[in-house]
């Protein structure tokens, strides 16, 4: 219903307009609205959901555009914040500004796309998903076990104590005086966070329209064709495996930035596969549908979790099963049915591509 | 010496489960083209079952080997339930969705076993009770138990019979007749949905079977154990090629080997630099060096440009 009331009215110039300013809008006030009635859980959870969109965005690059299945794109993520965290924390006493660390992950997750991206060049499909999933695997335990015998990555334990964000000599740790309005570190994260996604979704449209974008679609559509086109579809197909990691490191940099922390066990196979099912959920290649498979992805397994244990109490009387083993499961079984239901994703394209039609 | 010829047996012990596995994965795919990653947590599912039957039967006295055939006999039906079930419902539906479709129903499939599994068994580790006799035999300074006998056995045992299944028998020639082509397969005269659904149901026994292994071997069962074997399972058949038997069953056999001889030299051969802690490193980095130089696996057909 909204949603055609949306797109219905975002055709026009005038509606578009209206729209963007209602959106933006509610997207100011959230932080207060949210932070007020629900507390600061769900105000962390919010950022949350906004890097994970981010990341969605960058993997939608991958998968989405040039059609290629990566299963290990958390690898990206892990490199991004492991390079701020190594960076800037007591580990190595190192604290180097933002404006080194941050690029430097996204410099070196773009690396590390090449990396993955040069070998697997000639391989298609189910292979690809099974090679990205095994370099996702690699990055993992390399994290987990450098810590001996030189200490690099400090293994299981991780790396803590990292800097908050911190630029122009405010640091996003601490509450801020903004024109005599104090902002808490919090709801400045959620500003910076909702900057940097609005970027990420303005270079997603761009790069869609663009040259490289439509050659992207067509490598997708199909390769053969392309080539015979005159695409380069080497070239196109390590740009969409290095930009896709960047857009990863830079969500890992920032996410390491806010959550103080990172260990090896934030980038398990199931984070991959989680991004996964928020692009493929949402409807791939499609970006309001990857936004909203990121935000229902995020914030539905927070809702069961919230929910598990009072529900159980309020219709049988008591906790009988294990509330976090009872919302994966809820979990599990809403993937299924929303792919029975909706197998082109909730949103997809207007125009299903021959590869979707099939 | 002797120590090479351990690890020789280990990883032979390893690749024999894993083979078995990988022989779930590549049925599945060779004939619709899926990774079935569900197919891990019905290995799990038939561990944990197994394992509980021989817990709830072993006051009876009874003889292990038909403690150990009834548990099987057991969780290899439920399995196989589980499997037709799974492709009833998760797959068969989507079978002319896009490609990745029936990709995020398999996780979701793969989650939900997972926790239930949780809810019913706990998260904590089950042991597999002592029931198993203990002796081991000495082969040129290497020790081989009888457990790890019985497995190689049985898994090369059940090998051959699906060998001879496929290739041998009007069954079989229905399966490669629907991998080559479920249209024309179905023109002529074979009903590819069961033979689809067959494959289901014969990889699901394996998998228990593997299930059983796997516990046995290790002593354990865990609601957690399926995933990353499967995995290794599926890397083990991309490894062989994927779509063939012999390939699913080299594979595993290489990789199981791979990763116990790797997990034994690495330390070595790094100067102390690598620990085993590396052993899963090296299925995934043999997998990516084989997939570089030869695409379609070790045994694999060479594919052609347009699929």
């Amino acid at each position: 219903m909204l949603l055609q009331f949306c797109t219905k009215h975002a055709q026009s110039k005038q509606g578009g307009i209206f729209i963007v300013l209602a959106l933006a809008l509610i997207l100011a006030a959230l932080p207060f609205v949210v932070g007020n009635t629900l507390g600061n859980a769900w105000l962390r959870i919010l950022n949350f959901t906004l890097l994970y969109i981010m990341l969605a965005l960058g993997l939608n690059i991958v998968v989405g555009f040039a059609g290629l299945l990566d299963l290990g794109y958390i690898a990206f993520y892990a490199v991004g914040a492991y390079c701020y965290a190594l960076l800037s924390s007591p580990h190595f006493g190192l604290h180097l500004p933002i404006w080194l660390t941050i690029p430097s992950g996204a410099l070196l997750a773009a690396f590390f796309g090449l990396l993955l991206g040069a070998p697997t060049l000639r391989l298609r499909g189910d292979y690809l998903a099974i090679v990205t999933l095994g370099f996702g695997e690699i990055v993992r335990i390399f994290l987990n076990n450098l810590n001996a015998p030189v200490n690099i990555t400090n293994g299981p334990q991780g790396i803590s104590g990292i800097d908050p964000l911190h630029f122009f000599g405010i640091s996003l740790g601490k509450p801020i005086n903004f024109l005599g309005l104090n902002v808490p570190s919090l709801h400045s994260y959620y500003y910076l966070f909702l900057a940097l996604t609005a970027l990420v979704v303005l270079l997603s449209v761009r790069l869609k329209r663009s040259r490289i974008g439509r050659a992207w679609m067509a490598i997708r559509e199909d390769e053969v064709a392309a080539k015979s086109c005159g695409i380069n579809t080497r070239n196109l197909k390590l740009l969409a495996f290095s930009m896709g990691a960047s857009f990863g490191g830079i969500a890992g940099g920032l996410f390491a930035g806010f959550q103080g922390f990172v260990s090896p066990e934030s980038f398990s196979l199931m984070e991959s596969v989680m991004i996964l099912c928020m692009v493929v959920l949402g409807g791939m290649g499609h970006i309001p549908g990857v936004i909203l498979g990121g935000l229902l992805l995020s914030v539905l397994p927070e809702i069961f979790r919230q929910n598990a244990a009072p529900l159980q109490i309020a219709i049988l009387g008591k906790v009988w099963l294990d509330p976090e083993a009872l919302r994966m499961l809820l979990f599990g079984l809403s993937l299924i049915l929303i792919m029975l239901y909706r197998p082109n994703g909730l949103w997809p394209t207007s125009a299903p591509s021959s590869a979707e039609q099939k | 010496m002797d120590i090479f010829l351990q690890q020789l047996i280990n990883g032979l012990v390893l690749g024999s489960i894993y083979a078995l596995v990988a022989l779930g994965y590549t049925m599945v795919y060779g004939i619709l083209g899926l990774i079935n990653f569900a197919h891990g947590e019905v290995l799990m599912i038939g561990a944990l079952l197994a394992l509980s039957v021989i817990k709830a039967l072993a006051g009876l006295a009874l003889h292990w080997t038909l403690l150990i055939f009834i548990s099987l006999l057991v969780s290899a039906s439920a399995c196989i339930v589980l499997a037709w079930a799974i492709e009833r419902i998760a797959y068969r539906p989507l079978r002319n969705a896009p490609r990745l479709a029936p990709l995020i129903t398999a996780i979701g499939v793969s989650i939900l076993l997972q926790n239930i599994a949780m809810l019913v068994w706990g998260r904590s580790y089950r042991a597999f009770p002592p029931i198993l006799p203990n002796f081991e035999y000495e082969i040129f300074g290497a020790v081989i138990s009888a457990v790890q006998l019985v497995i190689v056995l049985t898994a090369g045992l059940v090998m051959c019979f699906l060998r001879l299944l496929v290739h041998r028998t009007r069954l079989g020639r229905a399966m490669r007749a629907t991998a080559e082509n479920p249209m024309v397969a179905q023109l002529m005269g074979v009903n590819s949905n069961q033979i689809i659904a067959l494959s289901f149901v014969i990889g699901a026994a394996l998998a228990a079977l593997a299930g059983l292994m796997v516990s046995a071997n290790y002593g354990i069962a865990h609601y957690n154990m399926g995933f990353m074997l499967g995995l290794k399972a599926f890397t083990a058949a991309v490894l062989g090629g994927i779509g063939n038997l012999g390939g699913a069953m080299l594979g595993g056999i290489l990789l199981g080997l791979i990763e116990s001889l790797g997990a034994g030299y690495i330390g070595e051969l790094s100067g102390g630099f690598f620990g085993s802690h590396y052993q899963d490193v090296f299925a995934f980095l043999v997998l990516i060096t084989v997939l570089i130089f030869r695409p379609s696996g070790l045994m694999g057909e060479k594919m052609s440009e347009r699929a």
